[in-house]
């Protein structure tokens, strides 16, 4: 008998205009130790399984067909104090985010003594004894006494293990994860997911682990279930569905995820849904001014910048702290080339990005740009210089004004350096909306019109509204899903190649950097510790720590390489 | 490769821009909402009845050719002893019909809610502007002064600005000024709320990407301020001038019913009250009774829609 088993699940969200059908008749099926992966890109239902499970479901969502049976028993439909009985006691949860899914008023003894003797029928001293045991199997050094620390005093990673125990205090039959490791560094990722395995494996807890990575389902799960708007589109073991896809949707999700060893021209599209937007590139490189520089030549020169920020403020300066964000970094880039900045959070990347394009002044160092200095002082930085550089941001969701049309977004960058006025203007930002693939009408609309996707392709035509030279790009495609990601990485690369464009390309993701980079840097702890070409960094690290961070990278291996032939670099 | 598919072109027309403010959430929430439907209802016909009191008022009880001194005292709806002339709700001592004395003094009330409310929106959204975006000095300073005022209570800090500015008036000039007077005072006392609000708003706004993108082309301070983050720190300061413009006319109320706000010769609400405060033992209890009641109308209904707004605004809530 299986341990849970869903049913032509089918959850609905009411809302003003339709009902919306988050989960459309979905079954699923885990057994003990059993690692389950429930894949798909955002708003394809897999949280709000994992929600339904729980009895969690946010208001106005309901159930409106199948069952949910656990150990054989239904407890779909259970009222609210029965389901308390269950949530938390033999079914429990592991959230995205460390940091709020525990109680900073109370040290981690507390938070674990009160689930231990609310589920367990344990004294005080039993309890507390078992507390200290779980802290020590998750992997906590000085468990005796990390135990009595408050969780703001533990690391993310720390954090999620914490989490973890606090999870298996009541000796759960299953565990439900949604995003485990979403919020964390991919090494602690690595820690994370092996822990989770082994716990599986040794309680034979079954677990759902809810991922968009495809690499963290390659390398944690024994079976997956794909979900797509809602339905189940292909379920199996993970190694015959990563291997070898035989739904459209999946075939063209594993095409779509950038590989670490496999260098691709290009991306695959491989449609499925909606219809894949073209990117305009010739038409858009008919109007672009030639480009004479020549290839290769160098750009940009970055010599020694710093960047400190005030940690303790006081009123002298003597007794001020600094945290040195950024150390020395010393690199330059070429005419044509991306150059990659790769690091874990917290390194100095994105500092170093808003210090070239004039965000932040410099507290030392220089920057360069076709031999004129551009460093970027209380005066901010040169006119001319600003005209040549643009960037795109991480979040489409926060980078585009919400109170502003989607042409007045475009037109601002070219308005405001004065370069085109009234109807030249208006027939520019046409122009580049019907180049990314929106369509000149998209002009009148409003960012929150627009998908993620969309939203990012906005920004682009922002950024190349005023012809710029130089492209800085701070995780481009980050937030963005695996396809959509797919689709803007090939735009930008086409950026490129046909006009020529030099990019600063900023990213955690090792694959994408491979797949977009010419040459790279690698950061660490606000210093440069490697610069090398893509390749040869790939094939040969010289730095221990760039050989650590390329170790640490999910191999996926046994992804089906459908499709990519064509692209090999 | 789902990206939504995107509309073919030609697109269709969109909808004229009523047909899409009816058909957003908050109009959504407001059809939807019997409390604010009843209050805007109250609102407009007070409103409307105030700006347009000469069309509705029997007669003007500031003019004193209108006034007859025999007609003083006259209940509600009963004819009176002398002349025979019925009121629908009394007169005052001095035979002003309370009717008309209510729809002239809402007039006056809520001129001083709408300016005071004005005034004090600007200056709060200047300020909290700049000490949110500037930060530093310009915050610290801004900020602390907030902080002091907020120390008292606001009534008094408006008593202390108005008594301050009568001392400074000549005395020919002081019923002239007293309605100016007054609105600066409350302004004054309640710019502070709105510049915490805008402060707070601005600190999440200014670190958006959106901004990132228009310093670096090199948008002026000014132009990042007023074109980007003001129009998207506005939805929280319409509720507060809701709430805000209920609390400026009963503080205008307040001050005129301790006689430091809306001199005699344009009595406002307040003014109405007090007047009528000195009959409500002798038995002529509508002289105070039908201002109060107005004031509490107005003061009510505009605090209910305050509060829906609130609520529509901040999808938390729902």
């Amino acid at each position: 008998m299986a341990l849970l088993e869903i049913e032509d699940l089918t959850v609905e969200f009411p809302t003003r205009k339709q009902v919306f059908v988050a989960v459309d008749r979905a079954n699923l099926t885990v057994e003990p130790g059993e690692i389950h992966g429930l894949v798909g890109e955002s708003g394809a239902g897999k949280s709000t399984i994992g929600a339904a499970i729980m009895g969690l479901l946010d208001p106005p969502g309901h159930i409106t067909n199948g069952t949910i049976r656990f150990k054989g028993e239904t407890i779909s439909g259970l009222d609210t104090g029965a389901m308390q009985a269950l949530r938390g006691k033999k079914i429990s949860m592991i959230f995205q985010d460390p940091l709020t899914s525990l109680n900073p008023l109370f040290t981690v003894r507390q938070q674990l003594v009160e689930t231990i003797r609310v589920h367990l029928d344990m004294s005080d001293v039993e309890a507390n004894t078992r507390a200290i045991e779980l802290i020590n199997r998750v992997g906590i050094p000085n468990a005796d006494i990390r135990v009595d620390q408050y969780p703001h005093q533990f690391s993310g990673g720390m954090r999620q293990r914490v989490v973890i125990a606090l999870a298996l205090c009541s000796e759960p039959d299953v565990i439900i994860a949604d995003e485990p490791t979403t919020a964390l560094d991919v090494s602690i990722q690595a820690q994370i997911l092996s822990l989770i395995k082994e716990l599986a494996n040794e309680r034979q807890v079954g677990v759902i682990l809810i991922t968009h990575d495809m690499g963290v389902i390659a390398d944690t799960t024994d079976k997956v279930t794909v979900m797509y708007q809602g339905a189940v589109v292909e379920t199996g073991l993970t190694a015959q569905v990563m291997g070898a896809p035989t739904h459209p949707y999946t075939k063209s999700l594993i095409a779509a995820v950038p590989r670490p060893t496999i260098k691709l021209r290009r991306f695959p599209l491989i449609s499925y849904g909606g219809r894949v937007t073209e990117f305009k590139i010739e038409d858009l490189a008919r109007n672009w001014p030639h480009n004479t520089a020549e290839r290769g030549a160098e750009l940009l020169e970055v010599r020694g910048i710093t960047k400190r920020f005030l940690q303790k403020p006081a009123l002298l300066p003597s007794h001020r702290e600094y945290f040195t964000a950024v150390d020395q970094a010393s690199f330059s880039i070429r005419q044509g080339e991306v150059f990659g900045l790769v690091g874990e959070s917290g390194s100095g990347k994105s500092t170093i990005a808003r210090m070239i394009a004039g965000l932040y002044n410099v507290d030392g160092g220089t920057v360069s740009f076709q031999g004129q200095d551009v460093t970027s002082t209380a005066k901010g930085v040169p006119d001319s210089y600003r005209k040549q550089i643009q960037m795109i941001f991480q979040d489409p969701y926060s980078s585009l004004n919400p109170r502003m049309r989607v042409d007045q977004i475009i037109a601002e960058p070219a308005r405001h350096h004065g370069l085109l006025h009234g109807a030249a203007l208006q027939a520019r930002v046409s122009e580049l909306l019907d180049r990314v693939g929106l369509g000149a009408s998209a002009g009148v609309k409003y960012p929150h019109e627009f998908s993620g996707g969309q939203r990012q392709r906005i920004s682009i035509a922002r950024a190349l509204a005023t012809q710029p030279t130089f492209l800085i790009c701070d995780e481009p495609t980050s937030a963005l899903d695996v396809s959509i990601q797919a689709q803007i990485l090939n735009i930008l690369k086409d950026l490129q190649e046909h006009l020529n464009l030099t990019m600063l390309f900023i990213s955690h993701d090792l694959p994408v950097v491979r797949q977009m980079c010419d040459r790279v840097g690698v950061m660490r702890n606000g210093q440069l510790v490697e610069i090398a070409n893509t390749e040869d960094l790939f094939a040969n690290p010289q730095h221990p720590y760039t050989a650590e961070l390329l170790s640490l990278m999910p191999r996926l291996d046994g992804l089906s390489n459908d499709g990519l032939a064509a692209e090999i670099a | 490769m789902t990206d939504a598919p995107i509309p073919a072109e030609p697109v269709k027309r969109r909808a004229h821009w009523l047909a899409r403010a009816w058909d957003t959430d908050l109009a959504w929430s407001f059809r939807n909402s019997p409390i604010a439907m009843v209050s805007l209802g109250a609102v407009l016909i007070l409103v409307l009845s105030a700006v347009f009191a000469p069309l509705f008022a029997p007669h003007n009880p500031f003019d004193p050719a209108t006034l007859n001194l025999m007609n003083g005292f006259t209940a509600p709806m009963e004819p009176n002893a002398f002349t025979g002339e019925s009121f629908w709700l009394g007169t005052d001592d001095q035979g002003r019909d309370v009717f008309s004395t209510i729809l002239y003094g809402m007039r006056i009330s809520l001129f001083v809610g709408f300016s005071a409310v004005l005034f004090a929106m600007v200056l709060g959204i200047s300020l909290g502007l700049l000490a949110g975006y500037l930060g530093g000095w310009t915050e610290t300073v801004i900020m602390r002064i907030a902080d002091v005022q907020l120390t008292f209570p606001a009534i008094l800090v408006a008593m202390l600005i108005f008594g301050v500015a009568k001392g400074i008036t000549p005395i020919e000039y002081r019923d002239q000024v007293a309605i100016w007077v007054l609105i600066l005072a409350i302004g004054l006392s309640d710019w502070v709320q709105f510049a915490r609000v805008v402060r707070g708003a601005t600190l999440v706004e200014k670190n958006k990407e959106y901004v990132q993108a228009a310093r670096l082309i090199g948008r002026s301070p000014l132009a990042i301020m007023t074109r980007h983050i003001l129009p998207n720190v506005l939805s929280p300061v319409l509720v507060i001038a809701t709430i805000s413009l209920a609390l400026a006319i009963i503080a205008e109320a307040t001050l005129s019913f301790l006689g430091v706000g809306a001199p005699p010769t344009q009595p406002s609400l307040g003014t109405l009250i007090r007047i009528g405060q000195g009959f409500l033992f002798s038995g002529e209890w509508w002289i105070l009774f039908f201002p109060a009641m107005t004031l509490l109308a107005l003061a009510l209904s505009v605090n209910l829609l305050g509060d829906w707004l609130r609520d529509a605004l901040n999808p938390r809530l729902r």
